[in-house]
């Protein structure tokens, strides 16, 4: 138990700092690499819940994929620090207020914990002895949420041809390798014998 | 706290750190070799010698270039990102041993040869290798390079694309297994299967995953040449376009942990690929004598029969271009394994084969 209070406090001390240095560093691909490091703790933090495979699907996806598409994109703009900092103070109040109305947010669920313990019904039930995490998940979202989840895994697959349709345009005069027409080539009309007289040249 | 300190934390911590040695050196000293082994097969291929002076055979070759790598100087450049460029290469190297943990070598008096057997093991390697893009994309733009940053954007992008299919033909095997736990895939491979269907039982490596999954298991080897960069799919450090692209600022030990992460991978990779097609550490006939030869030595083999793959799809192949890289993984890989998933999902669902 010693270890285990030891870990969370180091992954969640980590992963606030981590998140503090997302929105102060001065370079933003540094705030991409904490931000990498806080999807790290948390994911460690999840391990130590018993959701390991909610652990490791944030890293496959969130790490993996997103974050890197993310680091790619940052790379290459033209940043300008000073021009970057300028806008600090205009956004201060809105920002300030988003953060204020998530915190009050978190106090609201967790003191209605507190105050009301009929509220910790919704609480989400930890996994029981003998069921592997992924089989609990899968039995649950295949059974009760089904329609749910196909409705999600609709309403991505609308955004995905979205964002192709939004992106795919059709360029002219732009040669593409066509596979099947090079395979078609056959010697006859590739390959010609030309001869050549000699000192005359073709 | 009843058990005191010793029996409690230090025990437990000192048998873990003698466990994962066990596991890391013989890794380390086999990728040193492989080094060897792909200089000497390529010399045979294209009819040379290779090395043959540092020892019998050239046998101390890696050593020697082992030496050369960490006496040299480790050069910063001036307009580099210094922190996230050293931490680059040791990124790499770290997560190429770290995929080890997982990894089961075999059982031992009922119990498992594994450092870790968690549940999820399988998603593990998966992430695991889905991040070894981290160390290529922040070395490219810490070097502040053009060859390296175009090499590590090409990396980028051509990881993630084949993370793509890698992940639909594990979803595959999963079905066929019923677990995530890498050691009960290599069990579910032992017990059910081809062989036991066709009434020989003795033929165990007809109940391994490379028959049935045929396909599955060609896109997964091909999808785990891109993933680590191997040929002919190099073109993050291809070296006629960007000199070498990633890694042209590094030198000396900085390199070699580069060099290091890239050869530790392949092997993870080819561990990977004989656990989940190959049986791991099973035997490929159910006979008493091959019975008796300890699974680890099994994987070794297997494992290397993979690396051999990989040396010689180096020797054979000429690179691909970008587009065609991109186009096999998007246009020809991806479609292929989802359809191939709902298929294998519906016939062992139809032919009621679904595991327990």
């Amino acid at each position: 138990m010693v270890l285990q209070a030891l870990a969370f406090y180091v992954f969640a001390a980590v992963a606030v700092a981590a998140g503090i240095m997302v929105v102060t560093a001065r370079n933003p691909v540094h705030s991409v690499l904490f931000l990498i490091l806080a999807f790290f703790n948390a994911a460690g933090l999840f391990v130590l819940m018993g959701a390991e495979f909610l652990a490791m699907i944030l890293i496959i996806v969130y790490v993996g994929a997103v974050a890197v598409l993310f680091l790619f994109v940052v790379m290459m703009l033209d940043i300008d620090f000073v021009e970057l900092r300028q806008g600090f103070v205009k956004y201060l109040p809105v920002g300030g207020l988003i953060g204020i109305v998530l915190l009050v947010e978190l106090f609201v669920v967790v003191g209605g914990w507190v105050s009301l313990p009929a509220t910790k019904s919704a609480i989400a039930e930890p996994v029981r002895e003998g069921v592997s995490n992924t089989a609990a998940l899968g039995r649950l979202l295949y059974t009760k949420y089904v329609y749910l989840f196909q409705a999600a895994g609709l309403i991505l697959f609308v955004a995905m041809i979205g964002a192709i349709v939004l992106t795919l345009r059709h360029r002219e005069g732009v040669k593409r390798q066509k596979i099947a027409q090079q395979l078609k080539r056959t010697r006859a009309e590739s390959v010609q014998l030309v001869k050549v007289k000699p000192g005359e040249g073709v | 706290m009843e058990g005191g300190f010793w029996t409690d934390f230090a025990w437990p911590a000192v048998l873990l750190v003698i466990k994962i040695v066990a596991v890391i050196v013989p890794v380390v000293l086999a990728m040193a070799w492989l080094t060897y082994a792909e200089r000497k097969i390529i010399a045979a291929v294209q009819l040379r010698k290779g090395p043959n002076v540092v020892g019998w055979f050239g046998l101390l070759q890696p050593i020697a270039d082992g030496v050369k790598l960490i006496f040299k100087e480790t050069v910063i450049p001036s307009g580099a990102n210094k922190v996230v460029f050293i931490i680059a290469p040791l990124m790499t190297f770290v997560l190429a041993l770290v995929g080890w943990a997982v990894i089961p070598f075999g059982t031992w008096d009922g119990g498992k040869l594994v450092v870790s057997d968690i549940n999820v093991g399988i998603l593990y390697l998966f992430a695991i290798s889905s991040l070894g893009v981290y160390g290529i994309i922040m070395s490219g733009w810490a070097s502040n390079s053009r060859y390296a940053f175009l090499g590590g954007l090409r990396s980028a992008a051509q990881m993630v694309s084949y993370e793509v299919s890698i992940g639909f033909v594990l979803i595959t095997v999963l079905l066929c297994a019923g677990s995530l736990n890498l050691s009960e895939i290599v069990l579910a491979q032992k017990e059910r299967g081809l062989a036991t269907v066709l009434g020989v039982p003795a033929l165990t490596f007809l109940n391994w995953y490379w028959l049935p999954l045929l396909p599955m298991f060609v896109i997964f080897f091909i999808s785990a040449l891109a993933e680590t960069n191997r040929h002919p799919f190099d073109l993050p450090e291809a070296e006629a376009e960007l000199v070498t692209g990633y890694n042209v600022e590094y030198s000396a030990f900085t390199f070699a942990l580069f060099f290091l992460g890239e050869y530790m991978n392949m092997i993870l990779m080819s561990a990977m690929t004989s656990i989940l097609f190959l049986g791991g550490w099973l035997p490929p006939l159910d006979v008493s004598w091959l019975n008796w030869i300890p699974g680890p030595i099994w994987l070794a083999l297997k494992i290397s029969f993979f690396l051999f793959l990989f040396i010689l799809a180096r020797a054979a192949y000429p690179r691909y271009r970008y587009d065609q890289l991109m186009r096999l993984g998007w246009k020809v890989f991806l479609p292929l394994t989802l359809v191939a998933v709902v298929v294998y999902a519906g016939v062992l669902l139809y032919a009621g084969w679904l595991p327990k």
